[in-house]
């Protein structure tokens, strides 16, 4: 058993040397392969990155809107419609006990008149009210809640703990809006994450597809490759390098192509952002998300390119 | 060196292309394989190179009991084997002078090497000025010499040749034998299928004869 092993394989140190010419001639052969088939290469390349930038547009988009969302629910407000018989002269003592709650930020009174005068100058409804003649608005006070973010629940439990209070007869939020933005992200996380999963899978066909025709062109090469005594290692490298280029390449592309879509719509972000009274800016990849992209493109094709050689290497041998 | 006992391949349609062969033949012997057109021949060296696995039977190279060799030692195993193709298994996409670096890049040689080994095998063949030839350019004899060359450029301690002169003419089939001759001298196993009677019993080497997958004779000892 020793002296069969010690007959066939070569010694470490060669066998190592070996290794490292091998890996440095996949690498360099696989990429002249894609600088030969420009037009098939450049079609494959562009079929990935569109795969690859579709997930990565929908993660970014996600990404923003979870930055700006607290800003959103911060400058949300609460009206606490008061009883009837709370008198005007009340109001700022209960709207500065209200502002001593740690999760109110301010508490602005609003007398039945200046709510009336609000409503006549904002409602368009002002003809009408003088036909009722007297004022059927209540007193009210309007909370800006203090939330380190902006999430739903807290802001629910500042609503109830307001609505029992024996003053109040009804909090409302205006906050339906931002409850309906919670959700249409937890939907867009879900889609993004579909969608990743399955564009993925493509990504991993599409790499997959293209080996597979490349082992089946060079079915020939492979069968004399094992006739002179090649490695399945080294017959697989080129290919997996081949893999691996795809993916790296397609990856770069999407970078290039979420970039330039995000500066397109940076502009008209700014614009809208600022009829809000609001600063944002549309943030980008990032640094570390471009290298995850590349990362994950890379492994895409690696691994893409790994399942097909493997399967069909089987099949190919020597006759 | 080369080593058959009660050898039998039947491929998978049922036909028996070998019968229950013995066969040895020492280090650094040469031998010549005859028979006629579907007799074995090239099923016998597929056997010795584990192109083919046999049905029945044991068979050694070098040493190893090519039985208990894994999948994962098979490259390693061809590796001290040349091997000379009926129909020369030349890739077309390259250069002669690549075609014949092939089993030095997959050992992974050094370029400097490479280049070294390969124009001292193409010499011998007498194809040294073709060596930036595609191989569709050249002759059908060109062709064989270059397998030649590739089958012998890293210098493999067995050579098999599936008629390696079914091309060439008298005059190219007698130095390609000869070629065999000389690297038998430096002490390589050869074993050559040849139809060519006229020319190998010239040679003063035995031959093994087959028919119909059987071993008939033995004209001289190896
Ligand atoms: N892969 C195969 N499957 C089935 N039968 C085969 C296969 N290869 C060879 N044979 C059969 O085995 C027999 C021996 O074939 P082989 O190629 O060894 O003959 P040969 O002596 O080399 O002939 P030739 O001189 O024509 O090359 C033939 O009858 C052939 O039809
Ligand atoms: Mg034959």
């Amino acid at each position: 058993m020793k002296r069969r092993r010690a007959l066939t394989l070569p010694p470490v140190h060669a066998r190592f040397q070996a290794y490292g010419i091998n890996h440095l001639r996949a690498l360099v052969f696989s990429l002249g392969k894609l600088y030969r088939a420009p037009f098939s290469s450049a079609l494959t390349l562009l079929v990935i990155a569109v795969a690859l930038t579709l997930p990565t547009l929908f993660h970014v988009v996600l990404n923003n809107l979870q930055q700006v969302s607290p800003q959103w629910s911060q400058t949300a407000q609460i009206s606490v419609f008061l009883q009837d018989s709370v008198a005007d002269e009340q109001l700022p003592a209960l709207a500065t006990r209200l502002a001593q709650r740690p999760d109110v930020a301010v508490a602005l009174p609003v007398t039945r008149a200046e709510a009336l005068e609000e409503f006549r100058a904002h409602s368009g409804f002002a003809e009408a009210l003088d036909t009722l003649g007297e004022n059927p608005l209540p007193p009210l006070i309007l909370v800006t809640p203090a939330l380190e973010h902006g999430s739903t629940t807290t802001l629910e439990g500042l609503v109830n703990a307001l609505n029992n209070m024996p003053e109040v007869s009804r909090a409302l939020m205006d906050l339906q809006w931002v409850q309906r933005l919670f959700s249409i992200m937890e939907m867009l996380q879900r889609a993004t994450l579909v969608l990743s999963l399955l564009l993925g899978l493509g990504v991993l066909l599409v790499v997959g597809n293209t080996i597979r025709l490349d082992v089946q062109n060079r079915r020939e090469e492979i069968e004399v490759a094992k006739l002179v005594g090649a490695t399945d290692a080294f017959i697989r490298r080129p290919f997996l390098y081949g893999g691996l280029w795809l993916g790296l390449g397609g990856a770069m592309l999407a970078v290039v192509i979420v970039t330039i879509t995000i500066l397109l719509l940076s502009g008209p972000v700014q614009a809208l952002s600022q009829l809000y009274g609001g600063e944002w800016r549309l943030g980008g990849l990032g640094f570390q998300g471009t290298l995850a992209l590349l990362g994950l493109g890379a492994l895409l094709g690696l691994a893409g390119s790994w399942i097909t050689v493997n399967q069909h290497l089987r099949h190919i041998e020597p006759r | 060196m080369i080593l058959l006992r009660n050898v039998t391949k039947r491929y998978p349609n049922g036909h028996e292309a070998l019968s229950r062969i013995n066969l040895s033949l020492d280090r650094g012997a040469m031998a010549f394989l005859t028979g006629h057109s579907g007799a074995g021949k090239s099923t016998l060296l597929k056997l010795i190179s584990l192109i083919e696995r046999p049905s029945r039977g044991q068979i050694v190279v070098n040493g190893q009991n090519l039985e208990s060799l894994s999948g994962r030692q098979v490259p390693y195993f061809r590796r001290q084997i040349g091997i000379i193709f009926q129909d020369h298994h030349l890739l077309h996409d390259r250069s002669v002078f690549d075609n014949v670096a092939l089993p030095l890049v997959i050992q992974g040689y050094r370029q400097p090497e490479i280049a070294r080994r390969v124009r001292a095998a193409l010499d011998k063949v007498g194809l040294l000025h073709k060596e930036n030839a595609e191989p569709v350019t050249l002759s059908t004899g060109e062709q064989q010499r270059v397998g030649i060359a590739r089958a012998v450029v890293h210098k493999p301690a067995i050579l098999l040749a599936d008629e390696p002169t079914g091309n060439l003419d008298p005059h190219l089939s007698r130095e390609i034998m000869q070629l065999f001759l000389r690297f038998n001298q430096v002490g390589t196993t050869v074993l050559v299928a040849s139809h060519d009677l006229n020319l190998i019993s010239s040679l003063g080497k035995p031959m093994v004869h087959l028919n119909e997958g059987r071993l008939q004779r033995r004209e001289a000892e190896a």
